[in-house]
């Protein structure tokens, strides 16, 4: 097999620049084998993140060709060969050495979600049903690569201010526990930002899960922020109340 | 303690954050201990997200009749009877318990009809005994415990590698690492430890297991003077990936063959039916795997050294189902779908059944204020691990060693750190910087994972064994000498370097256990001594440093009491 042509970035916090490495090619490689072989033949201070191998931890997040993606996923012979495979860090957070990108925000977010908490006295029975539509959100395996996506955060930097897709989606999980008895709707309207959310739907694209961010998770959390906030009914009955 | 170090002070210091980790630290904090919890990747990326199929846990909500007896029985019957019984005793009593628990903390878990959690079949288990959400329950259990500990506030040091153990005396003082991202170094001061830090699977070329697997804490420990056990015994996982080259070894889970999945050669034939006519695919993971290589090694196997696993007899959405990331690992990774053809597959390095010697009840290893829970302490799976079996260890033992940490912290005072190891040790990790020639490490790994899957694989012999003793020796000197490229910021060449360390020393440990067992027992297959010894069977391998050089030594296996001999009696 002939050999690809990897465009990898170089650097740090201060800048840096892209680096050409060849590498031979062999059947169903991905792009962290491409990454893996540079450190072991070529450079082997080459920074990347990786555990699994199998798209499962999320740990190797990056940019190829411009499109966030996990590299242990990504196939070298979907991409087009004849031209270098441009590999760089999440734009979204800081980079701190070559591929590996500071998503310490993310760990910061999380903290601000108020955790599980059943109902009292509660029969720990749950319909398989029910039980499906959380199953669908704590597939999350948090490879970011929905915040790295996402134009508030991407493009508008509004990290103190939203939570970002990756969150939204925990927090639905949360919320439609069948069995959880604590409201987290002040919060995605007040601290998390919901409403920056227009739903471009990009972070469902790029979810390797496949989970549907948008349509499962945050639109439904919207319908419930509306719904307490914004439904004219309560809002009168809150007027009256002078709550 | 010394101010030329960022310090860090404690009372329990966990280090490694899979389940047996995080179950430590939210026990020891439940204690009202200061927990500190070190890890070498980011938080909730540990290996237990690559468990799949299940927990195994005697609920009872499939098959009415399942109850601990039989899951102690199954465990003790699955490692060949070198299990510490007691451990498998704790373990069967308290896991319903712990995955009980984990649902109060959010976990949700496939439901029966009747709405309580679901359970699967799985190898050597007697009844449908796996809690489990789909083949992703590692996530699950990971991800709980992950939340469980950020609500609780959790000091969570991520991406910190400890380089070595501090002492005071004959007691654990705490630990020095370094940083990942910036290389600066650290020292944790802590009253008491708990090692939590998983296995050695990357000591073999293929394996299911990630870069971070490399027997730090059984190397850690081993210097501070704990004692290893049964190292011998190191699990090959019958199913991984075997085509493409990139993705070998990847982990293709039991509840495949748990949910109906069919082996077969390239004739087409069911070989399970001679290996094990009884079990045929739900056999143990040692006999299945033994029984892949075999049909590959006598030319009935598929084109790229592997067997046909075969699921697409059942229908297209179950599979999709129940399987879910099998589905798309095949479908993306091989261009196979599961649906509608076999996936090829072979033995894997997955599992390290020996490791820390620890006391059953309170998971304390020979060293005072050392403790050791999950893959990387030793007893209970014995000679080989039932699948199901680690999730459930990682959780009763993990707590069992944040219990235990938490008490001996609150009875001692304040260690003192000695800044001559400090000094030691961080001299050990800049040396690498210093030279100027020499090659660089990945070479020496390639090597070593060579002489380990050439020599000390899933069959052995007496000369192979000899042969790899020598192999290893020849490496050290090579990895003395390696050579660094760049600086110390999230450098892997270096990280490797160090890694390399543990790999070799406990390598040996693996390679000189093996040629001592002259028998097979488990996954432990000697070609020269293929039967059970009932002497042996008596005998756990025992490694300890003496001195600086490694010592074996054998000692009895604990006797079981006749309550339990007889309840394996009458199971039989």
């Amino acid at each position: 097999m002939p050999d690809a042509l990897l465009r990898v970035f170089r650097g740090d916090k201060d800048g840096g620049q892209s680096v050409d490495y060849k590498v031979p090619l062999a059947p169903g490689m991905v792009v962290l084998d491409a990454l893996h072989s540079i450190q072991a033949h070529q450079s082997p201070d080459l920074a990347v993140r990786w555990n699994c191998k199998a798209a499962k931890c999320g740990s190797c997040s990056a940019e190829v060709n411009g499109r966030p993606r996990l590299t242990c996923k990504t196939r070298m012979d979907s991409l087009p060969l004849d031209q270098p495979i441009v590999v760089s860090p999440l734009k979204a957070f800081p980079v701190i050495k070559d591929l590996v990108t500071d998503v310490s925000w993310n760990y910061k977010v999380n903290r601000k979600i108020p955790a599980f908490k059943p109902k009292p006295g509660v029969e720990w029975k749950m319909d398989q049903r029910d039980v499906d539509r959380v199953q669908e959100f704590r597939k999350c395996i948090e490879c970011f690569l929905c915040q790295n996506v996402c134009h508030v955060l991407r493009d508008h930097g509004k990290h103190e201010s939203f939570g970002g897709p990756r969150f939204f989606v925990r927090t639905a999980g949360l919320e439609m526990h069948p069995l959880d008895s604590v409201s987290r709707i002040p919060l995605l309207k007040n601290e998390m930002g919901l409403g920056y959310c227009n739903i471009t739907k990009c972070c469902t694209e790029v979810c390797p899960e496949e989970i549907h961010i948008t349509d499962n998770a945050i639109i439904p959390l919207k319908e419930r922020v509306v719904d307490e906030y914004y439904d004219p009914v309560t809002m009168l009955f809150r007027k009256i109340r002078g709550s | 303690m010394t101010a030329n170090y960022e310090t860090h002070e404690h009372d329990v210091l966990i280090i490694g954050a899979g389940g047996a980790g995080l179950r430590a630290a939210l026990e020891a904090l439940a204690q009202g201990a200061r927990v500190g919890l070190v890890c070498k990747s980011l938080l909730g990326k540990a290996h237990t997200v690559m468990a799949e199929g299940g927990i195994a846990a005697a609920m009872g909500n499939v098959d009415k009749s399942d109850d601990w007896r039989t899951h102690f029985g199954d465990t003790m019957r699955g490692g060949k009877f070198l299990n510490n019984w007691r451990m498998a005793q704790l373990h069967a009593q308290e896991a319903p318990d712990r995955v009980r628990e984990l649902e109060q903390w959010g976990a949700l878990f496939d439901r029966t009809p009747t709405g309580d959690i679901l359970q699967r079949a799985f190898g050597g288990h007697t009844f449908k005994r796996l809690c489990h959400v789909g083949d992703r329950t590692g996530l699950e259990l990971i991800r709980t415990l992950q939340d469980r500990g950020v609500e609780l506030g959790i000091d969570v040091f991520m991406e910190c590698t400890v380089t070595r153990l501090l002492k005071d005396g004959d007691r654990v003082a705490g630990a020095f690492g370094y940083w990942r991202e910036q290389g600066r170094f650290a020292a944790f001061k802590a009253k008491s430890l708990v090692i939590a830090t998983g296995g050695i699977g990357k000591a073999w070329r293929v394996t299911s297991n990630s870069w971070e697997y490399t027997a730090d804490g059984m190397a850690l420990a081993y210097e501070a003077g704990a004692e290893l056990m049964d190292m011998e015994f190191v699990q090959f996982h019958p199913t991984g990936m075997v085509w493409p080259p990139g993705v070998q070894g990847i982990l293709v889970t039991e509840a495949v063959r748990g949910e109906g999945g069919i082996l077969r050669n390239k004739l087409g034939e069911r070989f399970m039916e001679k290996y094990d006519p009884k079990r045929m695919e739900l056999s143990t993971r040692d006999v299945v795997a033994r029984s892949i290589y075999t049909e590959v090694k006598e030319g009935r196997g598929s084109e790229h050294g592997g067997a046909f696993l075969d699921i697409s007899h059942k229908p297209a959405e179950y599979v999709k189902k129940k399987l879910p990331s099998m589905y798309h690992q095949f479908k993306e990774l091989a261009d196979v779908d599961i649906t509608k053809g076999p996936m090829e597959v072979g033995p894997t390095c997955h599992y390290m059944m020996g490791g820390i010697r620890v006391d059953a009840e309170t998971a304390a290893s020979t060293v005072p204020g050392l403790y050791a829970a999950g893959e990387a302490a030793a007893g209970l799976h014995g000679a080989n691990r039932l699948g199901g079996n680690s999730l459930s260890d990682l959780l009763v033992f993990g707590r069992r060693a944040g219990k235990a940490a938490a008490e001996f912290a609150a009875q001692s005072s304040a260690p003192n750190i000695d800044p001559s190891q400090l000094a030691d040790a961080e001299r050990e990790m800049l040396a690498p910087f210093e030279r100027a020639d020499g090659e660089f490490p990945y070479p020496i790994h390639h090597d070593l994972q060579e002489t380990m899957g050439a020599l000390v694989g899933i069959f052995r012999n007496e000369e192979d064994l000899k042969k790899a003793l020598v192999q290893l020796d020849g490496l050290k000197p090579r990895l003395a000498k390696v050579r660094i490229d760049g600086s110390r910021m999230f450098n892997p060449g270096w990280h490797l370097t160090r890694d390399l360390k543990n790999l070799l020393l406990i390598s040996e440990a693996v390679t000189r256990c093996a040629l001592a067992r002259r028998e097979s027992r488990g996954a432990h297959s000697r070609i020269d001594f293929p039967n059970y010894d009932t002497e042996w069977e008596k005998k756990n391998n025992i490694i300890s440093n003496e001195g600086g050089s490694m010592k074996l030594q054998q000692r009895p296996v604990p006797e079981m009491p006749a309550e339990l001999r007889q309840l394996l009696e009458e199971k039989k």
